[in-house]
Order: structure tokens, then sequence, then C-alpha cells
């Protein structure tokens, strides 16, 4: 068994595409990246049919990376039932992207450079589930950064493009610096880094209740999935990183790479598990997260967007699950939101290319009859996402929506309010985009067959995904919590469901004058939607200026160049005959430095035999 | 008896010689004279690791003889884990310095690499003297060459950046001369294994207030050089004014000799000065991160906004020696390495970028990514190491010091690590301004590519860039070996000075036991 070939064979493919792609064809370069992600698809498979039924976790030592006293980080590689089902999400979901992204990429620059990126994001992503100690899965998660970082950027001639790209990264960054620290502080408090070692020694520690060094592990992880994972407060670069091609967006910003967050905390429950609090903060950031993407999502006209604002809000549902002890729920949601939202955004490309790169859904319109696969694969994931029954989304939703109740009901019925939202503003762009008449320029067409084939595909997933029982295959690792099923407490959710889909029928296709009177009615609340909250201002305003204009006009041309190096200046004047000696060497040869060398070293001698006289 | 450290460090100082000889018509010739010599060092040097002994404490490859009897001067060098590697970087760094001034220096080209080679002579002087009076000639002679570097090949304010250079790093090495002087004083020998080995047994015992004294001395001396906040305005003017093998040789080596000198004479000579003024020091060293930081993000000159991030770089490498932790001091040094790797890259693509246009500032770029995309792509790993992104050399260094401060203090650890959201900042902002955008129109394509000699410049960088990110176990075991022996040393001094009767059986760790053979002159 060697697991270090599952993320090797995507870094071959990296380096291939990436050094002789441009020059090679197109079919060797599809050839390469498709070729590599399917190998590691299969080795996937192999590997957890051979491990069947990883009762226990198989790890796999690697060669150390950093020695340095009692530390030690090895390339160690693990496999348990929830790196399994990261595996299988990863690289399935991943291969089916690739294929599509060949015909979504066809007529663009840089096909080469586009593939080697997914295929370098597919190792880091591998390194990231697969890695058995915490350094490891930062390599990953830094690695994944980058990716994001530079297919974000992708559209290198567009400043907002490389721009969003920056702003990812940064802000990514933010989180990653805690994440570091607490990575830092899991050794000062356990001498090792190994998830298992780890986990083995927290028996005999006592639970922390408040924020002492446990909790401000946990806390610190935290936060750095939050920049990740793209919740209050770090959430604000995920939506500008819609600037990146579609497949990426689908790929990175929906079903992989953001919910590294919800995988690095559920590695961690054993942990969370001691510090309630912290978990209880989990809780609290995501549902605040759930309902203020979620808000944020009505008001937006760019499709994409759209999809971004409830991959935060979906994100913040997650983190719900963890946050009330329910982390096989955030894996299960994990899996399906990986299945629908990734079909959302393939969808939503789809409608992009037939309208020629039209992003606003106000100029879209009767697409219905024009591309009628993406239409009925982007039904389906929208009933998935609205939760319906027997629709993938329905059974996650459900098992967070019950988690909570147990924890405390009105987390519940917070959850259940946000669902009918989802739904409706999903429908919503649903509704805009396919119903009515066209009403853009364009000549829209249904899209080739390698991006319809992944988006079928991922419609059956969304489908009949919710029947793969996670929970019940994580129960091993997460225990399941004693709340039975409380039937009304399904129905109503389920009713919430309907009610946002029935809600935005009405609004957009039996009434469509409606919104704009709601709108105007609501005149500065609308406009405080329609504006995101300002969050994006209030962060320029608080820490971008700031720093810039201290560093500007003061840090550089004051602090610097007038009080440091004005002292040492002044010192300099004052002590001009220095100066003048040291100017006249500047006109001699060789031989006269050589000499001031020679006579230099002859004056110290003189000094030391005196000092030495006088010892 | 001669061993082959003598070799490597004599060989860069008859080559100059040789140079000198040649004749100032063939400037051609010294190009390629200088190319294949210094290579030739760099092989050799290779074999002072093959011949290493990686298990052993203290110094190998040791040469003595007395040089001056009256003082009780010695020529006396050797090697161990803390300077091996230092050592190889200077050979490795010094041909590839000349190689990427083919293009850029075409005037006393005899001078330019004499003074190169000088330069290298002088550095391995610094890591593998023994003597401290001879470190201390060392340390002053690489004053010369790289000053004159500066004064002749440099832009227009080069006199004003060479002098400010010089007199800077000279005032801070006056003070620790006198220290070196007093330690002779009190000892009679200025042979840093006799001094350490006379501290240990309790020999030698300072007063507090000398202690401090005879610190401070060294220490200050170091911080110019390193250079830390605020001592460091002379670094931005040297790195503008200077050609780009000026700029490659001072970020990449000189740097180092101050922080390589903080580890070797600041922490096991004066144990009880550098814990109790520890915090102090990372206090400013945290100060100088950020401050770097900030001034590097409004830079409108690459070579000033590359020239402050090193600021802000080293001083991790000093929050790492001064978090007196083996992760700490582990990390310190293998970021000197990694800095030195990564930051010398970056000026040899500032200077390839001068080649094709002359200007330093910003703003004169944009969008190069369209005309030559793999000089793109290898900057663009170089930005990622200097990020310290996983994977490339800087991490690994950043990683171990930033656990050592976490370990000694966590607030500085905190304020340490924000150079992780920092760096990225400015470099990726410098990235988009620079090769991000619309294609210019003016720009032609074939001149902005990589050339084959750069490619031939840059290669080595990257291989080693990833072998140091990758796989770190070829160099840390050796740094770790020591870095250990000299927290033991500290220890044991402190425990010297807290038990106030002297041990009947002084504490004297292998590393620096005295050779029984060399007899001790007096």
């Amino acid at each position: 068994m060697q697991l270090w070939l599952i993320p090797l064979i995507p870094l071959i493919g990296f380096a291939i595409n990436g050094i002789f792609g441009h020059r090679a064809p197109k079919r060797f370069v599809n050839f390469v990246a498709i070729g590599s992600v399917a190998i590691s698809f299969a080795l996937v498979i192999k590997v957890i049919a051979t491990l069947w039924p990883l009762d226990l976790a198989y790890v796999e030592r690697g060669y150390p990376w950093i020695l340095s006293g009692d530390l030690r980080i090895g390339f160690d590689m693990a496999v348990d039932r929830l790196t399994a089902v990261m595996l299988l999400v990863v690289t399935g979901v991943g291969l089916l992207i690739h294929t599509y992204a060949i015909g979504y990429m066809a007529h663009e620059q840089g096909y080469a450079r586009f593939f080697s990126y997914l295929n370098l994001f597919m190792f880091f992503m591998l390194v990231l589930v697969l890695a058995a100690n915490f350094p490891l899965l930062f390599v990953g998660w830094e690695g994944v950064g980058l990716c994001s970082y530079l297919l974000i950027g992708f559209y290198y001639d567009r400043q907002y493009a490389t721009t969003a790209g920056n702003k990812a990264f940064i802000v990514n960054r933010i989180g990653d610096m805690a994440f570091i620290l607490a990575i830092f502080l899991i050794f000062v408090q356990f001498r090792t880094f190994d998830f298992a070692a780890i986990f083995a020694k927290l028996p005999a520690i006592p639970a922390d209740p408040g924020f002492g060094a446990l909790g401000l592990i946990t806390l610190l992880l935290f936060i750095g999935a939050t920049g990740k994972s793209a919740q209050l407060p770090l959430f604000v670069w995920l939506p500008d990183a819609m600037a990146g091609p579609t497949p990426v967006s689908a790929l990175i910003h929906a079903a992989t790479m953001v919910t590294a967050g919800i995988y690095m905390v559920a590695r961690s429950a054993p942990l969370y598990q001691l510090t309630p609090a912290v978990l209880d903060i989990v809780a609290m950031v995501g549902l605040a997260t759930a309902v203020f993407a979620a808000i944020i999502g009505l008001a937006q006209n760019d499709i994409k967007k759209i999809f971004a604002y409830s991959t935060v809000s979906q994100l913040g549902y997650m983190f719900l699950a963890l946050g009330v002890g329910a982390y096989s729920a955030g894996i299960f949601h994990v899996m399906t939101h990986a299945f629908f939202k990734a079909l959302l955004f393939l969808g939503a490309g789809s409608v992009i290319h037939a309208v020629s790169g039209e992003q606003d859904i106000w100029k879209m319109g009767g697409l219905r009859k024009k591309t009628p696969i993406t239409f009925a694969t982007l039904m389906v994931a929208g009933v998935a996402i609205a939760g319906v029954y027997p629709f993938s989304g329905f059974f996650s939703k459900d098992e967070i929506l019950l988690a909570a109740h147990h924890h405390a009901p009105w987390m519940y019925w917070v959850g259940v309010g946000t669902a009918a939202v989802t739904a409706f503003y999903v429908f919503r762009a649903l509704f805009v985009t396919f119903f009515g008449s066209y009403r853009g320029e364009a000549h829209p067409h249904e899209s080739p067959r390698s991006m319809t084939l992944p988006l079928v595909a991922l419609a059956l997933l969304s489908l009949g995904g919710g029947f793969l029982n996670v929970p019940h295959f994580l129960e091993p690792m997460f225990p399941l919590g004693d709340h039975g099923h409380d039937f009304t407490l399904v129905a109503i959710a389920l009713g919430a469901g309907l009610l946002g889909i029935l809600t935005a029928y009405i609004f957009y296709i039996v009434k469509p004058e409606l919104p704009q009177q709601i709108a105007s009615g609501a005149g500065g609340l609308y406009r405080l939607v329609l504006n995101k909250f300002y969050v994006d201002e209030i962060y320029d305003t608080l820490f971008v200026r700031p720093l810039i204009n201290s560093s500007r006009a003061f840090f550089w041309p004051v602090m610097d160049t007038r009080i440091i190096d004005g002292t040492v200046n002044g010192i300099a004047a004052q002590i001009r005959n220095v100066g003048r000696v040291l100017r006249s060497w500047q006109s001699g040869s060789i031989r006269t430095y050589a000499s001031w060398v020679v006579v230099g070293s002859v004056v110290i001698l003189v000094i030391v035999t005196m000092a030495g006289g006088v010892r | 008896m001669t061993t082959l450290l003598d070799v490597v460090l004599f060989l860069p100082i008859g080559l100059f010689l040789l140079v000198l000889l040649i004749p100032r018509e063939m400037g051609e010739t010294v190009r390629i004279f200088s190319t294949i010599v210094s290579i030739i060092v760099f092989l050799v040097s290779l074999g002072l690791v093959f011949n290493f002994n990686f298990g052993a404490d203290g110094y190998q490859y040791v040469t003595q003889f007395q040089w001056v009897q009256d003082p009780n001067i010695q020529y006396k060098i050797g090697l161990d884990g803390l300077s091996i590697w230092l050592v190889l970087l200077t050979t490795f760094v010094t041909p590839i310095a000349i190689l990427i001034s083919w293009k850029a220096i075409d005037t006393r080209l005899k001078e330019f690499h004499a003074y190169i080679l000088l330069l290298e002579f002088c550095l391995i002087g610094i890591f593998v003297s023994i003597d401290l009076f001879q470190y201390y000639v060392f340390w002053e002679l690489s004053l010369v060459p790289l000053s004159f570097m500066i004064g002749i090949w440099g832009h227009h304010r080069r006199i004003y950046a060479a002098v400010k250079y010089f007199v800077y790093t000279l005032t801070g090495s006056v003070m620790m001369l006198a220290a070196i002087l007093y330690l002779y004083n009190r000892v009679g020998s200025f042979d840093y294994q006799v001094i350490l080995g006379q501290i240990s047994s309790g020999a030698l015992r300072f007063t507090t207030l000398e202690e401090n004294l005879l610190f401070w001395a060294f220490f200050i001396a170091f911080a110019f050089k390193t250079p830390l906040f605020p001592f460091h305005t002379w670094l931005p003017d040297a790195h503008v004014e200077a050609p780009t093998a000026g700029s490659v040789d001072l970020a990449a080596l000189m740097l180092k000799v101050g922080t390589y000198s903080m580890i070797r004479f600041c922490l096991p000579l004066f144990p009880n000065a550098a814990r109790e003024f520890a915090p102090l020091i990372l206090t400013v060293s945290v100060i100088g991160i950020i401050y770097g930081a900030f001034v590097s993000l409004v830079q409108p000159n690459m070579k000033k906004l590359v020239a402050y991030s090193s600021v802000s770089h080293m001083g991790l490498v000093v929050v790492g020696i001064f978090s007196l932790t083996q992760q700490g001091l582990d990390g310190a040094v293998f970021l000197m390495l990694a800095h030195g790797i990564s930051t010398g890259a970056l000026f040899i693509f500032v200077g390839f970028l001068t080649d094709r246009k002359d200007s330093l500032e910003i703003k004169d770029y944009g969008g190069l990514v369209h005309s030559a995309p793999a000089l793109s792509a290898v900057f663009m790993m170089f930005v990622l190491a200097s990020v310290g992104l996983p994977l490339m050399a800087n991490f690994v260094g950043e990683f171990l010091a930033l656990q050592g401060a976490v370990e000694a203090n966590f607030p500085i650890g905190v304020a340490a690590a924000t150079t992780l959201v920092f760096s990225a900042c400015y470099m990726l902002w410098l990235y988009q301004r620079v090769f991000f955008g619309p294609e210019p129109k003016e720009l032609q394509q074939e001149i902005y590519e990589m050339q084959p000699r750069e490619w031939g410049a840059m290669l080595p960088m990257v291989a080693v860039l990833l072998w140091l990110g990758i796989y770190s176990q070829t160099f840390m075991p050796a740094i770790s070996h020591q870095n250990a022996a000299i927290l033991r040393m500290m220890n044991a001094n402190r425990e010297l000075q807290v038990s106030n009767p002297p041990l009947a059986t002084p504490i004297l760790p292998a590393a620096v036991s005295m050779p029984p053979e060399v007899p001790v002159a007096r």
C-alpha cells in the first residue's frame, strides 16, 4: 500500500503540463491532467477496498521532513473512515470537474497552465486529507491556498482578478497564522504533532471548560478554519474569488478546498470535545454566517456570486453541525454539498458559456428550452440544496438541524428559517435564468457533451447521494447522539424548503413585479443588503488604509528617513573628518587599499601589544 | 598540517592574486576565468561535506599555527555544524554572483572579479576563524571589497551608500574590537576555544556588569551587520546603489555574518547576559519584523522593497536565536541558509529586470508574464519561498524559529507570526504590479524571456530552494548537533554562575575541549 502515490500522481501531472504543456497539443494536456486524477481516484478506491472495513486508522510513515531536538515531523499519511469519505469526494468530484473543464476551457488562453494548476491543487488537497500530523495538514492547507490564489488570478491581465487572488491569499493567511500558532501550542502541550499520539494523550488531560491551554488551541484552530472555509469575519475573499474560471469555483471554492476547515475541525474533534466553550463559539459563528450570507444572497444579481454566498451560508451550516457535536452530520453535508454545489456552479458555468460570458441573471432568462440538460440538472441541484426529500441535501441538513435542536432548540429554528431563505434565493436565480423570455443579445446554445455528462453525473449524485449513510459509516469515530427522529421537526424543515421554493415561484414567475415593490419599499435596508452590509468597505477603512497610510506617511518617510537615518547622518556630519578620510580612499588603486588594510592591522597589533604589555 | 579547509579558504585569495596578474585588456578572459575557478572552489568545498563527521562534536579540519608570538595571535581555523553550511552557501553563491554579472558589469572587469573573490575569502575566513583576532581581521577586511563594489559599480548615489555602509559597520565593530581586546587581557589568548574553556571551567568569571558590557559590545556590532532594527538604515541604500552581484553577496552572505556571530559568541560566552536581555532583544526583533514589513509594503523601488523584507526576515532569525530553544536556534540557522537562497535569488531577478530595462521602479513594469512566462514562473517560486510557503526552504526555518518563539514567550510568537500575513501582502502586491496586468505594447518578447546564462544561474538556486524545503535532513543534523552543544554550554555556564565554589571537574563539553597535542602558547 503506497498512500503517497495518491497525491504524487497529480503532482507529476502538474510537472508535465507545467513544463511541456504549452507546447503540446490539447489532447496530450487532457490525457495527462485527467489521466492523473483518474489514476488517483482508482488508487483511492483500491486503498479503501484493501483496507475495508477500515475500523482502525491505517498509518504509513514517510521519511522525516523536519527533525529538531524532540520535534519530529514526518511525511506520514493515514487513512481512516473520515479520510476515506474526503478522498472519495475530492478525487471523484475532482475527476468530474476536470472532465467538464475540457469543454469549458476549450477556447481559453493558458489551457495547459489551467490544468497544471488544477493538478497541483489535487496534489495539495490530497496531502491535506491524507496527512497524519498537523504540520503536514498545514502543507496541504497552504498549498491549496496557493492554487486558489493562482486560479482566482488565472485571467492575469484583468486587475480585478489578480486583486481578488491577492485578497484570497492574504485573508486566508490571517487564518493560517492562527492555525500555525495552534500547531506550535499543540507541540508545547503534547510534544508531538501526530494526530494519533495527541489523541492518545487526551484521556489523561482534564477538560478545559474555558479558554485555557486547550481552549486556546481549539480556538486558534477554528480561527484558521474561518479563513479557509470563509466564515465570519474572514469570509470576504470567497465572493471575490468568483473572478476565477467557473470550474475552479466549483472544485476549489465550493466542493473541496473550502471544506478543508470543516475537515480540520472534525479531525481535531477529540480536542474539541474537551473544550465545550469553543464548540459553542463554533456553532454560533457557523449559524451567524449561515444567516448573514443567506441574507446577502437575496439581493445579488451575479449568478456566481449568488452561489458563492450560498456556499458561505452552507459552510456555516456545517460549522453549526460541528459546534453542536454532530461531526458526522457536518462531514455528511460536506459530501452532499460537494455534489449539489459543484453542480450549481458547473451548471452556472454552462449557462454562462451558453450566453457568451454574461453573468448577470437579469440579462438571461428563458434558457429552459435552449439549454434543456443544464436546466434539468440545475433544478435537481436547486431542489437538493433546498432540502427536499429524497434529494441528498435533505438528509444531511436534516441531521444537522436535528442535532442543533437537541443542543439548543433556537438554533434549530434559526437554521430552518435560513433553509427557507436559501431555497428562496437559489430558486430566484434559477427562475430568473430559465423562465420568462431571453433578455440578452447572445445566441444561447447547449454545452458540449464533455460538459453535460459531468452535469448529469453530479445530478444523479445530488439526487441519490443522501442514501449513502455517511453518519452511520463514521459512527466508530463520531458516535451518534441519542436524539431520535422527531417527525414534526423533519416535516417543518422540509416545509421551510418548499415554502422558499414556492415564494420564489410566486415572486419571479407568477408576479414578477412584486420583488421590485418590496425592494423599493424596504429602501435603506435593501441597499444595505445589496451592498453586502459594506463589510469590504469597513475592513478597508479599519485595516487596509490605516496600514498603508501609516507606512506611507509615517514609518517610511518620518521614522526611517527622518528619525533613524537623520540621527545617523547628524552624527556623521559631526565627524565629517572621518568621512573625508574614507572618501580619500576611493581614488586610490588596489595597492593603496591593501596598504590601508596592512596599516590598520599594524595599528591594531600595536594596540594589542600594549594591551598585552599591561596585562 | 593543512586540511581541505585551508585549501577552501585560500583558493579564493590565490585566485584573487591570479586575477590581478591578468592584463587589464583581457576583460573577457577575466570573466570566464573567474566563473570557472569559482565553480571549482565550490566543487572543492563539497569535499568538506563528504569528509565531515556529522556525529562528532566540535571543530573539525582544525589547523593551527602561531602567527604572532607576542601578542599571542594564532592562525586557527576549523569547521563545525554551525559554519559548514554557511561556508558552502558562500562558495555556492559566489559563482552565481559572478555569472549574473556578465552583462551588468562591463567596466573594470579585473577589479570587479578580484573584489568578488576577495569577498569570498573574507566571508569564509569569518565563518572558519577560531582565533578571535583573526576573526576580527576577516570581519574588517570584508568591508573593503563590498564597499568598493558599491562605490565603483553602483548607481548615482553610490559614494553615499558605500561610505554609509562602511561607517555603520565600522562603528559597530569598534566596540567589538574593544571587547575582544578586553577578553585577551583577561585570558591571554585570542583563541575562542581557550576562552570558552576558561569560562566553562570557571577559571574565568565576569561580574554582572562586565558580562553585560561585553555582551552588548559584541551584540551591537552584530546587530549593525544583521541588520536589526533600528540599525538597519544602511541596508536599503547599500542595496539600491550596489550592482546586482553586490546586492546578492550582501543579502545572501554578508547579513548572515551578524546572526552567525550572535550564536557563536553572544550565547556561549555570555550566557547570563544573553538570558537576561533575551526578552528585550526579542521585543526589538519583533518590532523589526513588523516594521520592516510595513515599510516594505509601500516601497516604490523593487530593491528597497526586497531590502526591507530582509530586515523583516532577519528579525525572525534573531527571534529564533534569542528564543534560546533548540527549535528556535535550528530554525534561525536554517532560515539563514534559506534566506540566503531566496532573497539572493530575488535580487538576481531584480538584476535580470534591470539588465533589460534600466529601472528599479515598480511602476515602470507590468504585464511581464505575457512576454516572459518562464521568468515569471521562476520568480513566483522565490516569491512563494519568501512568503514562507511549505515545501520551500524558508518555511522550515520559519516554522522552527516561530516554534521556538512560542515556547519562549507566546505573545512574542504571535507578534512574530504576523510575518505570515505581512510578507504575503508586500510580496504578492509586488508580483501583481510587476508581472500581472495587460500586455505592455513596447516590449519585445525575445528580450524578456530567460536566457541560457540566466537559467544556468537560476536552476541551481531553484534546486537548492526545493532541496532545503523538502529534504531538510541533509542540512539539519549538523546544525542541530552544534546548537544542542551551544545550549548545553549555556546551561552549564549558568550552573557555574549559580553555584559559587568552583567545581572540581570542569564541565567542559567535548565541543570545546582543546585538542591535547596542541600546546597553548602563552
